[in-house]
């Protein structure tokens, strides 16, 4: 046993760390601190300034272009990332699609697909989730036909994340009918600008537009985009929703949230006493810091173990399910610290060059949306139920 | 970063564990908890002869380990077999306060505690301290070259089965000042001291303890005259991380159990286990635990670093211990449904000791308050 970074990881950290003070700008930290909107050029120009250095493709491994890190050495650039205020990386090319074409891909498909999603050619969106289909998502209607050379694919996804800026989307679509409802699922390729493909806003509680519907009418797919095999496509996407483990707690991310509850709480004052001082307000602050500083180390612990891969299902549904948690108790403390100021929803002073008169205190301002946002956490990526049903089965035998 | 215990360590590990699971039942541990003594001499004898009270002790000391991850490992197998064998107050608590203070002479006892052949006790904690480490009204006065000692101590842990008490007592300053508190070694049977004891609901046992002029000589003094405070701090620190560690292990048998019986008991035609509304419930407690785990690693892991960052880490392990076990107790007798609440089943002794184990030096309020005000020392 032996908590302490090694050298290496030291020599790492400090790398990390010089890399962020040189390429990470002011203003671009500011607006991630405070829950500002990002514009798609911060997201893709931060994916570009990672991909210079070779650190976007962190897990990947190094004969695709990858860095191949330890979980340990995610886990310090995601601390330091997040500490600084660095936009977070989009997962949906990078670590969703591509773990799947790694394993599952054809040849031509790594050889085209991989590059592009490394320069930003190609911005993925993920095609799951149906009106219908939540979280029973094997109950998912989308159809793709065979027709000659193409699948011919009709139906509607929805909360599709950042669709509205996709090159592409990776679908789960219905190809067989017969037996159980898994069992006649593919995994499809689709170009975004192919002709039937139309996309619509949903604007969320907060007022964002961040996910989409997207709607396919007769819209026409060559065959070769489809990944592995016709009707295994759930396997796939189980391979994909198990894979993605190394970031699923939030470990960073809710360091750097927590970081801004206490600057917020000495700066908020009780008849002249800072909130952060207040008995009540610091209890609670503890008893998140304390069972975060036990997530980190959960983290590391279970993804460095022999037997992780093994268990890869059920460790991503611990520190979904823990990490989830964390992150929104932390977004209500937050709520909690600036008082009355949570109410002002002025969601232009979120956006780039706004020049109005600002409403109370600027680290205010993206703190009830973002509350808000969150709650979205738990729901996703297989809700916290879902998860502890994977839990229940997978462990325990129940 | 290295997340596995040496070779060694398991090694270790595995042999208590298996000397636990063949020869120590909850029944035999049970009746030995209604003795005067409060444990079994024979069991105390075969853990020192199999090296587990050793392993508290430093080679320095005459121990074969004594390291933050020798406490862990132990008392995590003692928890799993819910071991009432006085480890903390002997050779924690005791050995522990003489290790870090006693003079040559003083640590020859040191031998006898690894040998199994001594029982100490701390007498410390006292009717209005609670959890408050450093309120000591005892009061130590000097008299020709030796000491008098006044006041009443409450909850001494293995206080009947002790043959020298730890006492602590005040030679100046204020009721809970840290300055001024001392450390004296006074035989049990010393005049004076009177003992009244008493079985614990968890199945230990303690005492309450009455100093009346009790008079002791210069070479009772443990350290020096009033600068006993680090050495109570950090020997309760080890002694927290002692408690979380032995809570963990109660915790995954009180877990298996309920799983198993999750998987038995036939209710409404079904096995119970099938009930999404405790497959929920059972899922949080086994992530919760593992949280628990964590936190006792870093716990360990931060030990020997500074003060603040080893009490910060010892108040959180203590806090999840604390909180998570009261979850993990409650779960499973509420998951059990009425057999839990017999004497006759295991599951609500160790439901009894997780929630008890919340009782021994700082509950969860005392420890969160505590590690706010030690984040701001900190800052």
């Amino acid at each position: 046993m032996d908590l302490n970074f090694s050298p290496e990881d030291l020599a790492f950290q400090a790398e990390v760390r010089a890399f962020l003070k040189a390429e990470l700008s002011p203003a671009l930290a500011d607006k991630v601190r405070h829950n500002k909107t990002l514009t798609k050029e911060d997201m893709v120009g931060w994916h570009a300034t990672l991909n210079k250095r070779g650190w976007l493709a962190q897990d990947w491994p190094k004969q695709y272009g990858g860095a191949d890190w330890t979980p340990v050495q995610q886990q310090i650039f995601d601390d330091e990332a997040s500490a600084a205020g660095a936009p977070r990386i989009i997962p949906f090319g990078l670590k969703m699609l591509a773990p799947v074409l790694m394993k599952f891909g054809s040849e031509a498909q790594k050889a085209h697909y991989l590059p592009r999603i490394l320069d930003g050619t190609d911005w993925w969106c993920q095609g799951y989730s149906e009106p219908g289909a939540g979280s029973d998502l094997a109950s998912l209607k989308t159809r793709a036909v065979r027709d000659g050379d193409h699948y011919v694919i009709n139906g509607q996804k929805t909360w599709t994340t950042l669709g509205q800026y996709a090159d592409m989307i990776f679908c789960l679509v219905r190809t067989g009918t017969e037996g159980k409802p898994q069992e006649g699922i593919s995994f499809i390729l689709v170009d975004m600008k192919s002709p039937g493909i139309t996309v619509r806003p949903i604007i969320l509680l907060e007022g964002t537009h961040e996910v989409n519907e997207v709607f396919f009418d007769n819209v026409r797919v060559p065959a070769e985009n489809l990944v592995g095999e016709e009707n295994k496509g759930w396997t796939y996407a189980k391979y994909l929703l198990t894979h993605e483990r190394t970031n699923i707690a939030g470990v960073g991310a809710s360091k750097a949230a927590l970081a801004e509850v206490k600057r917020i709480a000495k700066a908020e004052t009780v008849r002249g006493v800072p909130l952060a001082d207040d008995p009540y307000f610091a209890a609670r602050v503890a008893q998140v810091e304390m069972e975060l500083d036990a997530l980190s180390t959960t983290n590391l612990r279970v993804l460095s173990s022999p037997d992780a891969a093994a268990s890869a299902g059920s460790i991503s549904s611990m520190l979904k399910i823990k990490g989830t948690e964390i992150r929104q108790s932390i977004n209500d403390l937050a709520r909690r610290a600036i008082g009355p100021y949570a109410m002002p929803f002025v969601s232009e002073a979120l956006e780039e060059g706004y020049n109005g008169e600002p409403v109370g205190p600027e680290y205010a301002l993206g703190v009830a949306p973002d509350y808000f946002n969150n709650r979205k956490i738990t729901i996703f990526g297989g809700s916290n139920e879902i998860q502890r049903g994977i839990i229940s089965k997978m462990v325990m035998g129940l | 970063m290295d997340f596995t215990h040496t070779e060694e360590r398991q090694l270790f590990k595995d042999s208590v564990a298996r000397v636990i699971a063949d020869t120590y039942t909850l029944d035999a541990r049970n009746k030995a908890a209604e003795t005067d003594l409060g444990f079994s001499a024979e069991k105390w004898a075969q853990f020192a002869k199999l090296g587990a009270i050793g392993a508290l002790f430093s080679e320095e000391d005459g121990g074969f380990g004594g390291a933050p991850f020798d406490v862990t490992v132990l008392f995590e197998e003692l928890g799993r077999g819910l071991v009432n064998e006085p480890f903390l107050a002997t050779a924690i608590l005791g050995g522990g306060l003489i290790a870090e203070l006693g003079n040559a002479e003083q640590k020859a006892v040191i031998e006898e505690i690894i040998a199994g052949t001594k029982q100490l006790a701390f007498a410390h904690g006292e009717p209005k301290s609670r959890y408050d480490a450093s309120h000591v009204e005892t009061t130590a006065k000097k008299s020709g070259d030796g000491w008098v000692l006044n006041g009443a101590k409450a909850v001494v842990l293995n206080g009947s089965a002790a043959d020298t008490l730890i006492v602590s007592a005040r030679s100046s300053g204020a009721a809970w000042d840290e300055d001024g508190l001392s450390l004296f070694l006074v035989p049990a049977d010393a005049a004076g001291v009177a003992r009244h004891s008493y079985p614990s609901i968890d199945g230990l046992h303690a005492a309450e303890v009455r100093l009346d002029n009790v008079a002791v000589g210069a070479d009772a003094l443990l350290g020096a005259e009033g600068k006993a405070w680090p050495a109570i701090e950090k020997v309760i620190a080890r002694a927290n991380l002692a408690l979380a560690s032995e809570a963990i292990g109660a915790m995954e048998v009180a877990r298996d159990m309920t799983i198993e019986y999750l998987k038995t008991r036939k209710q409404f035609g079904v096995v119970i286990g099938k009930f999404q509304a405790l497959q929920h419930r059972m899922a949080t407690v086994l992530l919760e635990i593992e949280q628990a785990r964590s936190s006792v690693i870093n716990a360990a892991g931060r030990f020997d670093g500074s003060r603040v960052e080893r009490e910060m880490a010892v108040s959180s392990a203590k806090t999840l211990a604390g909180k998570i076990g009261r979850l993990v107790a409650e779960e499973a007798i509420q998951m059990h449904g009425g057999i839990a609440m017999t004497w006759e089943y295991a599951v609500g002794h160790f439901a009894k000791r997780l929630v008890m184990i919340d009782h021994m030096f700082g509950d969860v309020d005392y420890h969160v308050a505590r590690y706010v005000a030690l984040s701001k020392e900190a800052a």
